[in-house]
């Protein structure tokens, strides 16, 4: 598969000081990639770099194009929408008002309209709290809206930055569900980042590991699973 | 130790020589002085204020009319000599500060500013009320008689107001010296810096920074008591919402955390208006515009913030062995 | 009775004026936490230029539509200019940029347009006088238009897909990025129609208070007191919290105060607020960030 998504030598921080230290890694087209670490390693950190929303150096394509020195509002109408931490929920506004703006970018109405739809099959919650403020949702409600608004982007590349985030474990199996259904029928390419390593890696193909800035095990996600590293630091057997 | 010595001592040639000043200039030039003197000390509240406490006052204009009236009407409607009207003023403008403060300050920094604007704007409105015009004078105000030199001292009255002001002036120096550099100084800082950490080691947020307003209000109505003095006239109109917002320009320009920097704060409000004058009835407004604008832009800690960083580099130079 | 609801409708028409300032100093409040003590110095010089195409012999509704768009140009040069570069600097900074800017302006009025009081013709007229004589044709005309265009505002944010882009940027700009929105014009915007609608409030009020360069100094005043009384993130609180302090402006300055310490009232108003309910009538908690 060619990749959709490739970063060469990706440096990235918040001040002067870098935290991404030079990194290298690809997406696959309609693959999902898990991006794993610990608290601290730069997982947060290379997502938005992704995005152009902190300090950035190095070389990012996306299907064939350069996005490093893009704005963000211009990476996301490239297609990748991102579900960042915290989810970015505009709490003031509705749920209906989250969504359309998440198809802010978009001009057919029709398939717009069509694309509702379909996230209301995947998301039935939503379709009962359509009028509802975003604020009154449950964590899990976010965490599907938050979805829900970056895929109405219509993203070549979706980015979850931890969607299993204080969610009960139940709603985070269910969400984890759908992101597969989402994969498989929409085309849509995942990069996730994970502190729960073994989720994750029941739901990608590919995997790399992030320690302090620097990538150090990279490789299918089974071959992932056997290393010895991370079997011993994230999967806990 | 050293820094402090060091700073002392400069207070006192600065003395030194505004006390020379005094015997060496004619009237005219001793007014200006004095009144360099009454906005340095007005612009000394606002940075008791703004720099140790990190709130604005917009309106300190305001506490300037108090203390001058609090003067003008002990002096013009009950004789009383001008020295012994300086406390009732400072106490009359702390009040006010007192009262005006306890509730805006418990939000954040914005509050004050949009409550003094209004105060500013509000004053000279009451100033002019008829129903007080017994005591204020109404749109007409007041006038005093010119204070005297004491103990048949060999000196004329200008002399001997702009040695009272500078006495007082340099009080009110030591007064805020004093004040930010000790326990209630540094409860001061800190709550300018982290406000809740200072607020988690038992210091009193709203009790701090209301005191620090009053203490800032009664300095910038001592001030106003002093131009009284000088002036020997008040009138509404000397007070508007312009006179709070040049004294803001004062402590901006003098540099807003720099105690030494409300001197020359005083010295740009003296003479700067005065240049500007003469080239057009609206420069004051333009030039003032624009220099808050540029010193917001360039030089945020004011003349005082680029002297003090002179200093530092001056003596970094003269021990290189440290 | 007669005096008291000749006081009110009055007071309704000059707090609709109150409602479109506050209104303008709340959109900019809930995009970029600083508050534009400008607004009322830059509704003012809008005021100058219509009160100038007149004079050039422009019609009224056409010279009042070229100064609205005019104001809005100016809105989005002065963001652009003077408020990026402080964005997220401390309050003193911003506190200090807009004060140097409405010196300027009000320096500029007076020297370009003179210091001099003028008058400011009313395009409403009547020969008979209205709803018994309550209020003047230039009254009703004056709150009507001015509620047509808070209407139009409101309808602008509430319905169109640029409103509620402008929206999101105000909360939470990082997420408005993400979703494509380009955070830094809808500011522009914002700016723009703020200074747009102080245009309008500036024309509608100057045949009432005739124009210097110090209209609109009491006016920001009543705004303040308005979008504190309504909460100070709360746009709907601004319009509501505006008539309600025009209204108690009338009857304090007729019953109870006197017209000379109208002001007064404002910073009453003000003090009673922050004592009271510090939040306003529909602001949310005031919270501050650690």
């Amino acid at each position: 598969m060619p990749a959709l998504l490739e970063a060469r030598g990706l440096r990235a921080g918040y001040g002067p000081p870098d935290v991404l230290h030079g990194i290298d890694f690809t997406v696959e087209e309609g693959g999902v990639t898990a991006l794993l670490g610990a608290n601290g390693a730069g997982k947060s950190t290379t997502l938005r770099a992704l995005c152009g929303m902190i300090r950035r150096a190095g070389q990012i394509t996306l299907g064939g194009a350069r996005i490093e020195r893009a704005a963000t509002e211009e990476i996301v109408r490239r297609g990748v929408g991102h579900v960042p931490d915290g989810r970015g929920t505009f709490l003031e506004l509705t749920v209906e008002e989250n969504l359309r703006l998440g198809a802010y970018t978009r001009r057919d109405r029709a398939g717009v309209a069509a694309d509702m739809e379909r996230m209301f099959g995947y998301f039935p919650r939503l379709k009962e709290r359509y009028r509802q403020q975003a604020g009154t949702l449950s964590g899990g409600e976010q965490q599907m809206l938050a979805i829900a608004r970056a895929l109405l982007v219509k993203p070549r590349l979706l980015l979850l930055d931890e969607p299993s985030f204080g969610l009960a474990p139940l709603i985070v199996r269910e969400i984890f569900h759908i992101l597969r259904r989402i994969n498989a029928e929409e085309r849509t390419s995942i990069l996730v980042v994970e502190q729960n390593a073994s989720l994750a890696l029941d739901l990608a193909d590919h995997a790399f590991l992030l320690e302090t800035g620097r990538i150090v095990v990279s490789g299918t996600a089974s071959a992932i699973r056997q290393d010895e590293t991370v079997r011993r630091s994230y999967l806990g057997y | 130790m050293t820094g402090n010595r060091s700073a002392l001592g400069g207070a006192l040639v600065v003395f030194a020589v505004l006390l020379a000043l005094a015997f060496v200039s004619d009237s005219y030039h001793l007014f200006q002085l004095t009144m360099l003197v009454v906005y340095a000390v007005a612009v000394l509240g606002m940075v008791v204020l703004t720099g140790y406490n990190g709130q604005i006052s917009l309106g300190q204009g305001a506490f300037f009319a108090i203390g001058s009236y609090a003067t003008a009407i002990l002096m013009a409607n009950y004789n009383w000599p001008y020295w012994a009207t300086l406390p009732v003023a400072a106490a009359a403008s702390a009040l006010v500060g007192f009262l005006i403060g306890f509730p805006a300050l418990r939000l954040g920094g914005l509050y004050l500013a949009l409550t003094t604007f209004a105060l500013a704007v509000a004053v000279p409105q009451v100033l002019k009320v008829d129903a007080l015009s017994g005591l204020t004078g109404g749109v007409q105000g007041l006038t005093m008689d010119k204070a005297e030199p004491p103990f048949h001292l060999p000196l004329t009255g200008d002399q001997w107001i702009y040695l009272f002001t500078l006495g007082v002036g340099g009080l009110m120096f030591l007064l805020a010296w004093n004040l930010t550099r000790g326990r209630i100084g540094r409860a001061m800082m800190a709550v300018r810096e982290q406000s809740t950490a200072a607020e988690a080691m038992g210091v009193s947020l709203a009790g701090i920074k209301t005191r620090t307003f009053a203490v800032s209000a009664m300095l910038t109505g001592v001030a106003g008591a002093l131009s009284s003095i000088a002036v020997q006239f008040v009138a509404p109109d000397s007070f508007n919402f312009f006179l709070s917002i040049t004294l803001f320009v004062g402590l901006v320009v003098g540099g807003v955390d720099s105690i030494p920097g409300a001197l020359f704060g005083g010295a740009f409000i003296e003479f700067v208006p005065n240049i500007a004058n003469d080239i057009s009835k609206a420069a004051p407004g333009v030039v003032y515009g624009a220099i808050l604008i540029g010193f917001m832009f360039l030089m945020p800690r004011g003349v005082g913030g680029l002297l003090a960083r002179a200093l530092r580099r001056g003596r970094k130079l003269a021990a290189p062995a440290e | 009775m007669i005096g008291l609801l000749h006081q009110i409708s009055s007071g309704i028409a000059s707090g609709a004026i109150y409602a479109s300032v506050s209104l303008a100093l709340v959109m900019i409040y809930q995009a970029t936490h600083h508050v534009n003590f400008a607004q009322g110095e830059m509704a003012t010089l809008s005021t100058f230029v219509a009160l100038t195409l007149i004079h050039a012999g422009v019609p009224f509704w056409g010279a009042f539509v070229i100064t609205v768009v005019l104001s809005f140009g100016l809105g989005v040069a002065v963001e652009r200019v003077l408020m990026r570069p402080v964005m997220n600097a401390p309050v003193l900074t911003s506190v200090g940029v807009f004060i140097g800017l409405l010196l300027i302006i009000n320096a500029l009025d007076g020297w370009i347009f003179g210091f001099t009081i003028k008058s400011f013709p009313s395009p409403f007229h009547s020969a008979h006088p209205l709803l018994g004589g309550l209020v003047s044709p230039h009254e009703l005309g004056e709150t009507g238009l001015t509620v047509v265009v808070l209407t139009l505002v409101w309808l602008f944010f509430r319905f169109t897909p640029l409103g509620l882009a402008m929206r999101a940027a105000a909360h939470n700009p990082s997420s408005a990025r993400l979703c494509g929105i380009n955070v830094s014009r809808m500011l522009g915007l914002g700016w723009g129609l703020a200074a747009a609608i102080g245009a309008a409030a500036g024309i509608m009020v100057a045949p009432v208070v005739f124009l210097d360069p110090n209209m609109m100094s009491g006016i920001l005043l009543y705004a303040f007191a308005g979008a504190l009384l309504g909460g100070i993130d709360s746009p709907l609180g601004a319009v509501i919290g505006g008539f309600v302090v025009g209204v108690l402006e009338n009857i304090f300055g007729a019953y109870i105060v006197g017209t000379e310490l109208k002001l007064t009232v404002a910073l009453i108003i003000i003090v009673a607020v922050l004592l009271v309910k510090p939040a306003g009538l529909l602001g949310r908690a005031v919270q501050v960030r650690v």
